[in-house]
């Protein structure tokens, strides 16, 4: 054995960080959100220290993303209308696939396609090996009209993820918008339908003006929110979502450092996705994985997977949530 | 921000290493996001600051034409969210040391005026594709206008240490505007000063110059940074006399490293227009593939 993992060995007592996302063993519960993750991370971070790769969204035809300018920044956030531009399939499994072939990290690549059928075509054609998981991203706020998309309602959501499920035997993540009065009603949609996870959630559909021009301030009109102003937003969801699905939920929403990490495994995530925090700290991922085990060790944690659904709710405390979420 | 060296060991030892890209016996950051500490910080004229860090190695290897993400303080009254993309201006790896010049125009450069010698700031780079000098030019035209010049000022002192001459084109509203005149000569540099309120910096008079420069034998190549409009008239000159040119682009940037797709800007390769990212494709770019 390498005399470094000896010393690595007996330095502290171990934790165990390991988690299974429907089927899917990583090594921890860290990964990138979609659309903020790239080959550039590489000079930033140990790409096999994550817990898996998650691609950019690829569709399956040539898309060039939305008129400048993408992006405008607001106090604790950031709204963004990329618009996903995408060299298309053959591109990714030509050039982009090779690159993250040379780590030993689950890649996870997100899809997109205007319909239940696209869906599921891209995603058996993408059933190879090399590709671990499918993200279906079917939240967008930014590819569809006025922000509009399958997980909008449950019925969608259903048919997309049945469709996908037929064209594919690999884990299929089902990615929800949080963009919709009754999220937990369509990750129970997502569940019924075959998903082995849902994850919780895009960015908030929102939009901001220019008050000198009176122009909004992005070239699509509308974008989505994300940042650490819309964790608390969708930590509800999260804590909602994993009370209404067995299916594992992944977090996603504002998360920076690992006691938000912590704070949505808490609520119910069994892992977490870093989105806008990489473009504040490039190493934001491994800082989080890092500060998750020392976490562990101070509290005597032993299994990371023991904070999951590990919110204290004593039983006279329990707010009525029924107005919250009417279906249950 | 850089990794515990035991933990990268324990992982090489996991995965048995893996291609040149993925192996991470031998990974090392080559960027990095630290608290860099402000040796000097000092006002140039009425726009322009100049302000001097100390920093890692990693990041005083910078070279001429790339960048670096600040994440500027936060002033009073507003709370700028994202790092801010940032020329070099000069770089010391000796001293490890950077150097940025900047002018105060928006939030993130308000606060970044609030710096006093000794406080941190926290820099992340270097990032980009730089400036492409090749040594066997004998003589190059730098033109710049604005910021832009600060962008080219790192070029002088690597033409020099190439034995290669500058001649410098800046372009600014007025005299007391020009930035790094001074750094250009003390390189060795000839610097042409063209103005607004002299009326010399319009193109029509800086294409004379150039044409004057290419006559005399001391444009092997263009470089330019700051204005579309002199960089239209260095085009037409390079394809009329076949001259080579690099031309450094700006754009609005979130991530600064090639995830985000938000800095995209349009490019002519070969008569068809593609978007490149400015942040991980450039700054720097082709002269004649670059549209204003």
């Amino acid at each position: 054995m390498n005399p470094v993992m000896n010393a690595v060995a007996h330095a502290a007592p171990d934790v165990d960080l390991s988690v299974s996302i429907g089927g899917l063993k990583l090594r921890n519960p860290v990964m990138p959100a979609s659309g903020t993750f790239a080959e550039g991370l590489e000079k930033v971070m140990d790409f096999n220290r994550l817990g898996a790769f998650v691609t950019k969204t690829i569709t399956r035809e040539l898309r060039a993303g939305n008129p400048l300018p993408r992006v405008v920044e607001r106090p604790g956030s950031l709204i963004n209308a990329i618009g996903i531009p995408s060299k298309g399939v053959r591109y990714f499994v030509e050039q982009t696939m090779p690159h993250y072939a040379a780590y030993d990290t689950p890649l996870v690549v997100s899809i997109s396609a205007p319909t239940a059928e696209g869906f599921a075509s891209l995603a058996a054609e993408l059933s190879i090996p090399g590709i671990a998981a499918i993200e279906a991203n079917i939240s967008c706020p930014n590819i569809e009209e006025d922000g509009k998309a399958f997980a909008m309602r449950a019925e969608s959501t259903e048919k997309v993820t049945r469709q996908l499920r037929e064209a594919t035997k690999l884990p299929l993540w089902v990615k929800l918008t949080p963009n919709t009065g009754d999220v937990p009603e369509v990750a129970r949609a997502a569940e019924a339908a075959g998903a082995d996870a849902v994850v919780v959630a895009n960015t908030i559909l929102s939009m901001a003006i220019d008050l000198k021009t009176f122009k909004p301030c992005l070239g699509n009109i509308m974008g989505g929110l994300s940042g650490p102003a819309i964790k608390p937003i969708v930590l509800r969801q999260v804590f909602q979502c994993a009370k209404a699905v067995k299916i594992p939920v992944i977090g996603c929403g504002g998360i920076s450092t690992a006691e938000d990490a912590v704070e949505y495994m808490l609520a119910g995530a069994s892992a977490v996705q870093v989105g806008t925090a990489t473009f504040l700290q490039p190493a934001a991922m491994t800082t989080i994985i890092d500060g998750l085990r020392s976490f562990c060790l101070h509290r005597e944690i032993p299994r990371i997977t023991d904070l999951i659904r590990g919110v204290v709710i004593e039983e006279a405390d329990e707010p009525d949530l029924a107005w919250l979420d009417p279906v249950s | 921000m850089s990794m515990q060296p035991l933990h990268q060991g324990s992982l090489a030892a996991t995965t048995g290493g893996a291609g040149a890209a993925g192996s991470c016996a031998s990974w090392k950051a080559s960027v990095v996001a630290e608290l860099a500490e402000v040796v000097s910080h000092e006002a140039v004229n009425g726009e322009y600051r100049h302000l001097v860090v100390r920093c890692s190695a990693e990041a005083a290897a910078a070279e001429p034409g790339q960048f670096f993400q600040l994440l500027c303080p936060q002033p009073v009254g507003e709370q700028p969210f994202l790092r801010r993309p940032m020329s070099l201006y000069g770089a010391d790896p000796d001293k490890h040391q950077v150097e940025f010049l900047y002018k105060v125009t928006g939030a993130g450069t308000r606060g970044l005026d609030t710096l006093r010698v000794g406080d941190r700031l926290d820099i992340m780079g270097p990032l980009g594709t730089g400036f492409v000098l090749d040594p066997s030019w004998r003589s190059i035209v730098a033109v710049g206008r604005g910021a832009g010049l600060a962008t080219l000022a790192p070029l002088a002192k690597t033409a020099k240490a190439n034995g290669t001459r500058v001649t410098a084109v800046f372009s600014a509203r007025r005299p007391d505007l020009l930035v790094s005149v001074d750094l250009f000569h003390s390189h060795g540099a000839d610097v042409i000063a063209v103005t607004d309120s002299e009326s010399t910096s319009g193109p029509a008079n800086v294409e004379r110059i150039l044409r004057r420069l290419i006559a005399d034998g001391a444009c092997d190549a263009f470089f330019t940074c700051g204005s579309s409009r002199l960089m239209r008239v260095q085009q037409r000159l390079a394809q009329e006399f076949g001259l080579p040119g690099q031309v450094a682009m700006e754009q609005q940037m979130a991530c600064g490293i090639g995830l985000c797709y938000c800095c995209v800007r349009d490019f002519n390769v070969n008569g068809e227009i593609v978007h490149r990212r400015v942040c991980w494709d450039g700054p720097v770019f082709d002269l004649m593939e670059a549209l204003p």
